[in-house]
């Protein structure tokens, strides 16, 4: 694949898989402020896809659409990292995961905005304003749950600890990312570890959580090469209409 | 008959956002241009939020409010620079604070209760009832209000 069109994907997948995740809360949230601001949060993100993706189509020049893409591929052809792809499990959970992934998506977007690529840098800052917002949010939810009661502590803990070892993917780049890097159109992702890590250590102090000094990092994602097997039930789940209904308008 | 760039922003200003009908789409800023390009008109527009479903809707009102004055017209999308609420115009934000949705503030939060005008007022959630809101408490009147983002 050329490298435009597969780092665009890594970009709109992370949104498209992270997008529908959060939306599988909808109807569900423990109280309805929370379940308003997720539905939001999912929609901001499945609007950064149309954008990712509409590009990624646009590059590979081949008449696709971002619906084709997200909706007419299998899961060895998406290039999310692994992080976005895990179940929700409980609200704690998935606060703790958009709080990661949220940290990262503000440094990287903020990294594009300077791309040298005019179409990326726009849609950067266009998602950029909708991130922050997502990245504040998330983090004061963290910092509420940990620092709650006993039991929301607990889980909180139980979900830095599972879900740690899954940022690692999003640091180290490969031969696609070094391109990128060197064409001035993608930020080195080694390089936004340590303000990243910054971030991440306040916020857990303050949610008076513990962070693992381990570097243990699952990858596979970005590469599509090993992805977890619960990507593939999600996509049977978000791909049934179009696929049952190839071509359908409404 | 041909409609000149006067009329045409005046045809806008008459189209209501589809979610806050009280105030235009030129109230809300999301215009950014009206041209005529070799004999076409393009009205550009710029998204609120970028998944926000009343962008689908904006276009279509901007299509039939034009077409029953009889100019059929283009519409781009333009992303850059991003839509911000500085693009509100101040008779916008005066009629969204009389509708009872206070108005953006550059601090990042409703200057006072569009009810009631006490500067008591609290945050209960960063998220509202559409992409653009956040709901918040007036702490004197009591009564919850939208506030709209500042972006
Ligand atoms: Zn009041």
């Amino acid at each position: 694949m050329p490298d435009l069109f597969e780092w665009l994907c890594r970009m709109g997948d992370n949104t498209l898989v992270l997008g529908h995740r959060v939306s599988e809360w909808c109807g569900h949230a423990p109280v309805l402020e929370e379940d308003i601001a997720l539905a939001n949060t999912a929609l901001d993100l499945i609007g950064q896809t149309q954008m990712w993706l509409g590009l990624a189509a646009e590059v590979q020049g081949e008449g696709r659409s971002a619906d084709d893409l997200a909706f007419r591929r299998d899961a060895w052809d998406f290039r999310n990292c692994l992080l976005v792809e895990l179940p929700n499990r409980d609200f704690g959970h998935t606060l703790m995961r958009q709080f990661l992934f949220d940290s990262w998506h503000k440094l990287m977007l903020t990294g594009l905005c300077e791309s040298q690529d005019d179409r990326i840098a726009a849609i950067a800052m266009k998602s950029l304003k909708e991130v922050s917002y997502h990245q504040e949010r998330s983090a004061d939810t963290v910092i509420g749950l940990g620092d709650g009661t006993a039991e929301s502590h607990d889980r909180m803990q139980a979900a830095l600890d599972r879900l740690w070892p899954y940022m690692g993917e999003l640091f180290q780049p490969d031969a696609v990312d070094d391109r990128m890097t060197r064409q001035g159109i993608a930020p080195d992702l080694a390089a936004l570890r340590s303000g990243f890590d910054a971030i991440i250590a306040d916020t857990i102090q303050e949610a008076t959580l513990v962070l693992t000094d381990s570097r243990f990092a699952h990858r596979g994602g970005r590469d599509g090469s090993r992805h977890t097997e619960h990507l593939g039930h999600m996509l049977a789940v978000m791909q049934v209409l179009p696929r049952s209904y190839p071509d359908a308008r409404w | 008959m041909t409609a000149t760039i006067q009329q045409m922003w005046e045809w806008l200003g008459q189209v209501p956002d589809p979610e806050i009908p009280v105030i235009s789409l030129v109230d809300l800023g999301v215009i950014r241009s009206v041209d005529q390009v070799g004999g076409e008109w393009v009205v550009t527009i710029s998204p609120t939020y970028t998944g926000c479903p009343a962008t689908r809707v904006i276009e279509m009102d901007i299509q039939t409010a034009l077409s029953a004055r009889g100019v059929a017209v283009k519409i781009r999308r333009q992303i850059a620079p991003p839509w911000t609420t500085d693009w509100m115009t101040d008779s916008g934000k005066a009629k969204l604070e009389a509708y009872g949705i206070a108005p953006p503030q550059p601090s990042g939060g409703p200057q006072r209760c569009p009810h009631c005008a006490s500067t008591d007022v609290e945050k209960i959630s960063q998220f509202g009832s559409t992409p653009c809101k956040a709901q918040w408490r007036c702490r004197d009147c009591l009564e919850p209000f939208d506030y709209f983002k500042c972006i």
